[in-house]
């Protein structure tokens, strides 16, 4: 059995479910911040073999979900400003005022490319020298030094038709936020891994230390979770609240400083909307003054603007983990992943989606 | 470089050049040679009829082209009703400008394709429009089979107790078509499946009729099909996803991509499900064909959510596999 193999191990699995059955005295609310982990936990099966007592809350970490209104707003007035517009794919369906989206401005005429890499926008950009093309960044810590290396790139090349919209968002002020609710029903934190490997264990030593919750960094196998939760478990029958590295194999606990320094280089932190829960100071990244020209915000004369909440939508309570995704009036009735209504429903990686495509 | 120009779509002297010199050479026999605006064709019995339009970046692919696979699409969908496919037309929507060098290659290899699954192109149409106007060559195909079962198979007739078959690896076909688009390299190369799957299924189906439903998991992929199928005969389909069948290769290139395989399309698959009875004849049948080596049972039939497919995970957890929304998306982590 290869190493990977057994973080999937089917007896290695049910032998850590069993010590979280007999070790757990009532209720572990727990709750990730990461779409990869939503997704691993229900597609594994993971979460229909958890024990009662276990309640599993997906929190604001898918990063199509938390991108605001207001963003998609001026991703749709971008598309309709005659630039090529390059984005990772998942941000196609996600629906805007109106509820348009990217894939009706491209039925529309729109010029939108799926781009797996940043650096294929750069590729775009030098071979459309008489257009300008945009990348829309969007993505958590994870994705951010790759997009900071494109602009420099671009940057030190010379590609004046290239430009990013960031609207990157960045985990711990999210997780500030939440930890300082104090309608905020979860008990621990069950960390993201990507986001983790760059930006190391530190930022989240306030949540045992100034709130006492436990938090586990975690890959996104099967045994990985399972053994997150054991700790846990532990953590709680010791009276103790950590913040602990469990996915060393991937995880340095210093994080990856070239990639941070990539990062900060490029990028400074500003306030951001979080779609569902509104302003966080501080918890966005904007390109720094040096790389104005590559910055799609001042290239287009861009400005972000209010656009009416949507009616019903209780995304901002099941991201809070207030309720579950079936408790929304909405759910699974005028909020499907045909026609979705929040965020939530629209990413493969949302909660709501998760619940209403793998839920038996 | 010659090229296709819109003369040749112009029903003139160079229409009929193309017709001879390109459609005759390669797709030629007793019923498209005589160029009648019709032909006449002698059919026993029930038939099936299916028609489909091929489209597909790149149009060359590692495995196949849209050629065979304009073949091999129609010749499996007609056979999946349990008959013997005889005869397709053809119809060509060509970009002007296309080299002509690749409509040749690509007429061959339908030739090649029908000369393999045993059919004749007996009728055919060409158009040429504007640059611009059609992504290269679009291809429809018409298929026209003798149903032989006295009660064909269909979506509508699985029934609780069944087994669930499919023929070997999938999510092949998807992967290759989008990591040639792409541009994406893996250390093992991946191949499209494209075949012709009809003379395993005579083989399978004249030594048990008793076969309930047969569908090829093209679009969409297997997670499609089983709902489909599911939501057809109201039974649950109850998937083991350890005995899916995924080459290691595929699996590895989809979770970089962040695609699942199951709704990754295939083009040489079919699912078959049957009695439980018949199982293990129809596994050794299907191992027994060079299109079936790697055959697996991977579900039963049940009826516990009718009209939902419940797939069981290697932990022995269980979750619905849906159908998709749309087109799968690649994410961004």
């Amino acid at each position: 059995m290869s190493l990977l193999d057994s973080f999937k191990d089917p007896h290695l699995c049910q032998a850590v479910l069993e010590r979280i059955h007999a070790e757990l005295h009532g209720e572990l609310r727990f709750m990730e911040v990461c779409g990869t982990h939503t997704v691993s936990i229900f597609r594994s099966g993971v979460r229909s073999l958890l024990p009662e007592n276990v309640v599993h809350l997906s929190g604001p970490g898918c990063p199509v979900c938390v991108t605001h209104d207001s963003e998609v707003a001026l991703f749709l007035e971008l598309a309709g400003k005659n630039a090529i517009i390059a984005t990772f794919g998942d941000l196609m369906r996600v629906p805007g005022p109106e509820k348009r989206t990217l894939k009706t401005a491209q039925a529309e005429g729109a010029r939108v490319r799926i781009v797996y890499s940043p650096f294929e926008a750069i590729k775009l950009a030098q071979d459309n020298p008489n257009d300008k093309v945009v990348f829309l960044g969007v993505g958590f810590e994870t994705t951010a030094p790759a997009i900071a290396a494109t602009l420099k790139t671009a940057r030190e090349e010379g590609v004046h038709n290239f430009s990013v919209l960031s609207f990157h968002k960045l985990v711990p002020p999210a997780l500030h936020a939440l930890a300082a609710d104090p309608e905020l029903q979860v008990q621990a934190f069950l960390l993201p891994g990507h986001v983790s490997a760059i930006i190391g264990v530190e930022p989240y030593r306030f949540l045992a230390q100034q709130h006492g919750i436990p938090a586990v960094v975690a890959g996104f196998e099967p045994l990985d979770i399972l053994q997150a939760l054991h700790l846990f478990v532990t953590m709680r029958n010791k009276g103790q609240a950590e913040v602990i590295n469990a996915y060393t194999r991937v995880v340095a606990d210093a994080g990856n400083t070239k990639a941070m320094a990539m990062l900060n280089e490029v990028f400074m932190p500003a306030d951001a909307l979080w779609r569902g829960i509104g302003l966080i100071p501080g918890s966005g990244l904007v390109l720094r003054p040096e790389y104005a020209a590559h910055d799609a915000m001042q290239v287009f004369d861009l400005t972000l603007r209010d656009v009416p909440q949507i009616k019903g939508c209780q995304c901002g309570d099941v991201l809070k983990g207030k309720i579950s995704p079936d408790q929304c009036v909405l759910f699974g009735k005028a909020c499907t992943p045909a026609a979705p209504v929040g965020p939530c429903m629209v990413s493969t990686e949302g909660s709501c989606a998760a619940y209403f495509k793998y839920r038996v | 470089m010659e090229r296709v120009l819109l003369d040749y779509g112009s029903g003139g002297k160079a229409s009929h050049r193309l017709i001879g010199e390109l459609f005759l050479k390669y797709l030629g026999n007793a019923y498209l040679n005589r160029l009648d605006d019709a032909a006449l064709l002698d059919i026993h019995g029930p038939i099936s009829v299916s028609t489909d339009t091929f489209t597909v970046d790149p149009i060359f692919f590692p495995g196949g082209d849209i050629g065979a696979l304009a073949v091999h699409g129609t010749v499996n969908d007609v056979a999946m009703l349990g008959a013997r496919p005889r005869f397709l037309t053809c119809g060509f929507i060509i970009e002007e400008g296309l080299p002509m060098a690749d409509l040749e290659r690509i007429v061959a290899s339908m030739g090649q394709a029908a000369r393999d699954a045993g059919v004749m192109v007996v009728t055919g149409d060409t158009k040429v429009v504007p640059k611009g106007m059609v992504d290269k060559i679009f291809i429809n195909t018409t298929g026209i089979g003798e149903v032989f079962v006295p009660k064909p198979p269909s979506g509508h007739r699985a029934a609780p107790g069944d087994a669930i078959l499919v023929n070997g690896f999938i999510g092949d076909h998807g992967l290759a078509i989008l990591a040639q688009r792409e541009g994406l390299t893996f250390d093992a190369p991946v191949c499209s499946d494209c075949a012709s799957l009809n003379h395993l299924i005579a083989r399978l189906l004249e030594a048990i009729p008793e076969v309930h439903v047969l569908r090829d998991p093209t679009r969409g992929g297997l997670a499609t099909t089983l709902n489909e199928i599911a939501g057809q005969s109201q039974v649950e389909c109850r998937i083991f996803e350890d005995r899916i069948p995924v080459r290691p290769e595929v699996s590895g290139g989809c979770s970089f991509l962040g695609l699942d395989p199951l709704y990754l399309a295939n083009e040489g698959k079919f699912l078959c499900i049957l009695p439980e009875q018949y199982a293990q004849q129809a596994l050794e049948i299907m191992r027994s064909d060079p299109l079936g080596h790697h055959a697996a049972c991977i579900g039963i039939v049940g009826q516990d959510h009718p009209g939902k497919v419940v797939l069981q995970t290697p932990l022995g957890g269980t979750r619905l596999m849906d159908m998709l929304e749309g087109e799968q998306l690649p994410r961004i982590c």
